[in-house]
């Protein structure tokens, strides 16, 4: 038996007296790759932004390596060899990648930082992770995000940590990086690095981790080796009741009246001739590798990109709406609940409430003036409709977890009774019981007649909601899949451009 | 290299052709295009104008603005005009109480913005009005002496400072003759820029101001020191602005307590920092863009002297100028296809 690396004792916080880690008990063997899974605000965020130093503990202790460390800020966690990769990217897009990659504590020559030195270590640690592709010169910003997340990775190892907390640090990698971020965590752990996971993705946990610990309100409920539960279980420990069925049953297919067709939509060289139709009350998937043009095609159909080409006829009008303001104030109203709910979904320092009515201003107003009245009486709907969990509508809508966050998004475009809801990834980063109310309420949403078309890069989410699913490749859609043709091996097949070897 | 370095430089790409372009379109228009006279007495008018722009380039870096540049510059100019005069090492310790002043003053917003938590454009707006009251106090009334030989030779070219000094043979020296006919004040404004900016851009600290104007959450998790480079902006800042205050004593043998004055300075090197393609909201840009930002702007000036426009419809034409010169910058928003581009 080891003595662990990290070990935390009855560590407490509180936030303006909402409780976020209650008496945690908390501790890391070298060299293991340790999973933290629990439900959205069961404080697992809290706990490893403790361990970074970016928040203080109201009581309790930590130590690392058996000495007790109170970390005053994130650069003396570094200095102790704590790493953090945060859900929030923390690289600067208007530096170059080695630059990031060398950011705090860069090679100097002279004591000026060694532009070189730094471009052959940046060209050094994206080898190990196997980025040769990425330019260590090029600018941040000029980086789509799943590389900008092998950046990250390259920058945390260039740090050589001993203890290395990964916060859903693969949510937005392609395949072929969730691999190699597999292979270099093996690789650490054998180095004697231990490995602090966070991610909603099961499958990910079951292949990476031994060790798997369960939080839940803010308790350590239990830590316990791989294999030594079972899914359910495991399930069951996290929400603390036992879960329904994970998808809700689908209606038997019907021909349903179209209400949005596309016909060769184009676009730069994203999108190369899309073609589609959407019936009312049906949810179309849209599956594929990462960056095919999926982003693309649904915010073509919300007015927000120039210059598209293609035939496109919504609600029996001809023509792509030309802004988002026509997008949502057509006959046919269009919501779309963005990728990045952070920059594109929330005004993260405005109220919940001011948030709930951003779409719908024409609901709540009278002639010119905002009525106050009408407002609560919209948003205590809107967040009884969703069962969004919150202290108070007037608090910052970034005190939220992240499932509550998107339940906001959704909520938020609910209130213009959108009839064609378009669905970005919206389960990313999201805990198991949110995802399982939004897939009830997107089949509830259908059977009010809306028509819901919805990218997920999940492929178990795409079979257990959808109605069809077309899968994309290079801007078009290379197979449409219906009934029982929706299985993980089409849709794999179909996102790699081969032909279904079933 | 020259393509990349272009790509991730448009705006001061961009500057340096306006510049070029307006330049020597001037030159060719002047009766005495092309002469070291001109070239002296252009390069002595931007000079305190250019330095005050390179003052603001460096907290409109961290996205901050320094509201009190041009009232430090003031100030300074009249530290400046009690101080630099006598026998050279008097002088030399004036030159160094003036600079020192101005840099203790941007020193001082800088621990204000930090340990105070105050809005760095409200901080300075404060501390500005603080720098011209200090400015009254030496010179009530304009006047004061600074040297005249020093004022002589910092103001025209090289010859002229070999001959006032005797240095090189009074300037007839073989090796220099390549150099005799440039500008002193040149070599002053430039120097500085290269000598105190590019190598403060390579410390950490320098790229930290960029990393707090670009994403400062992501600074601070990265564990960079942002207070520090806070700190150490409005403290260049300051320096920077002592250095414009210096050289225009210099250039007038005289300090003048001018609110006006010193309000002008500090709009006109907001717009030398953007002319110069430094982005207001932070993380792209740089001193050495802003520099060619100020010169541009006074080269804009230059043209009402040999064109023959009414003086009163001068500062109506100015600011049409430099609405347009600004707009040049947005017209890459034209060519966005992904209009949520715009707002990142």
């Amino acid at each position: 038996m080891t003595a662990p690396i990290v070990e935390l004792s009855g560590v407490s916080k509180h936030f303006a007296g909402i409780r976020a880690l209650e008496g945690v008990d908390f501790a890391c063997k070298p060299g293991s790759i340790h999973a933290i899974l629990g439900e959205n605000g069961a404080g697992k965020s809290t706990l490893i932004k403790i361990m970074a130093g970016v928040l203080k503990p109201d009581t309790g202790e930590m130590r690392l390596n058996g000495h007790i460390v109170t970390h005053a800020s994130p650069s003396a966690a570094a200095e102790a060899g704590v790493v953090c990769m945060f859900q929030e990217l923390s690289l600067i897009p208007d530096l170059s990648v080695a630059d990031n990659i060398s950011l705090a504590r860069p090679p100097r020559r002279f004591g000026l930082i060694d532009g070189r030195a730094q471009i052959a270590r940046a060209e050094e640690l994206l080898a190990r992770v196997r980025c040769e592709d990425v330019d260590p010169r090029a600018m941040l910003r000029e980086l789509s995000l799943s590389r900008r997340q092998m950046v990250e990775i390259a920058k945390a190892l260039g740090r050589n940590p001993k203890v290395l907390i990964l916060d859903e640090a693969t949510s937005a990698l392609t395949a072929r990086d969730v691999q190699t971020a597999y292979d270099l965590l093996g690789q650490l752990k054998d180095e004697g690095v231990s490995s602090l996971f966070i991610s909603h993705r099961m499958h990910e946990v079951e292949a990476l981790c031994d060790t798997l610990s369960v939080f839940r309100n803010g308790r350590h409920i239990e830590t316990f080796a791989k294999g030594a539960k079972s899914d359910a279980e495991i399930v069951r420990l996290m929400i603390g009741r036992d879960v329904e069925a994970k998808f809700p049953a689908k209606p038997a297919a019907k021909a349903a009246e179209p209400v949005l067709k596309v016909q060769n939509l184009a676009w730069e060289d994203r999108l190369n001739g899309v073609t589609l139709s959407l019936g009312r009350g049906e949810i179309l998937g849209i599956g594929g590798l990462d960056g095919q043009g999926q982003k693309e095609l649904l915010l073509a159909l919300f007015g927000v990109l120039k210059s598209v080409t293609g035939e496109v006829e919504i609600g029996g009008e001809k023509g792509l709406p030309a802004s988002p303001v026509s997008a949502k104030g057509g006959k046919t109203r269009i919501a779309l609940v963005p990728e990045d709910r952070k920059t594109e979904g929330l005004m993260l320092s405005l109220p919940i409430a001011d948030n709930l009515v951003a779409a719908a201003f024409d609901k709540i107003s009278r002639g010119p003036m905002i009525n106050r009245s009408l407002v609560e009486r919209v948003v205590a709907d809107g967040i009884a409709a969703l069962q969004i969990k919150l202290g108070s509508p007037g608090d910052p809508v970034s005190t939220l977890s992240g499932g509550n966050q998107q339940k906001v998004v959704i909520s938020k475009w609910l209130m213009i009774a959108p009839d064609v809801i378009l669905l970005n990834d919206p389960t990313r980063g999201i805990d198991v019981g949110t995802k399982q109310e939004i897939y009830r309420l997107m089949r509830s949403l259908a059977d009010e007649g809306k028509a819901i078309l919805f990218y997920s890069s999940d492929y178990s989410e795409l079979i257990g909601c959808s109605d069809r699913v077309i899968v994309m490749y290079d801007g078009r859609i290379i197979r449409e899949l219906t009934g029982d043709q929706i299985t993980e091996q089409a849709i794999v097949s179909a996102s790699l451009n081969i032909s279904d070897a079933a | 290299m020259i393509r990349r370095w272009i790509r991730q430089n448009r705006g001061f790409a961009g500057a340096l052709a306006l510049f070029a372009g307006l330049f020597i379109a001037y030159n060719f228009l002047h009766p005495r295009g092309f002469s070291t006279a001109v070239l002296v007495q252009n390069s002595n008018e931007a000079v305190a104008i250019a330095f005050v722009a390179m003052a603001q380039t460096v907290p409109v870096l961290m996205g901050g603005l320094d509201l009190s540049v041009g009232a430090v510059m003031t100030m300074t100019s009249c530290v400046a005009s009690a101080l630099v005069s006598g026998t050279p090492l008097q002088i030399f310790v004036g030159i160094v109480l003036t600079l020192a002043s101005g840099t203790a003053f941007g020193l001082m917003n800088g621990l204000i913005v930090v340990y105070g938590r105050i809005q760095p454009i409200i901080a300075t707006l404060a501390t500005g009005a603080i720098a011209i009251g200090i400015a009254l106090l030496i010179r009530p009334q304009p006047g004061g002496e600074v040297d005249g030989d020093l004022g002589w030779a910092l103001t025209n070219t090289i010859w002229d400072f070999a001959d006032t000094y005797g240095l090189a043979d009074g300037g007839n020296a073989a090796w220099l003759q390549p150099f005799v006919n440039i500008p002193v004040p040149l070599i002053l404004l430039f120097g500085t820029a290269f000598l105190v900016w590019l190598p403060f851009k390579r410390t950490v600290t320098g790229r930290t101001i960029y990393a707090i104007g670009s994403a400062e959450g992501a600074a601070y998790m990265s564990g960079l020191p942002i207070n520090r480079a806070k700190i150490a902006a409005f403290t260049l800042a300051g320096f920077f602005a002592s250095c414009g205050g210096l050289y225009l004593a210099i250039q007038t043998s005289s300090g003048n307590a001018d609110t006006v004055q010193a309000g002008a300075y500090t709009l006109n090197s907001i717009a030398a920092v953007v002319l110069g393609g430094t982005a207001l909201l932070g993380g792209t840009g740089g001193v050495i863009a802003s520099l060619v930002g100020a010169l541009i702007l006074r080269v804009i000036s230059f043209y009402f002297r040999i064109l023959d426009i009414d003086p009163l419809l001068q500062p109506l034409i100015e600011g049409m100028v430099l609405l347009a010169a600004v707009s040049i910058g947005a017209f890459r928003t034209l060519s966005v296809k992904n209009r949520l581009e715009l707002f990142r």
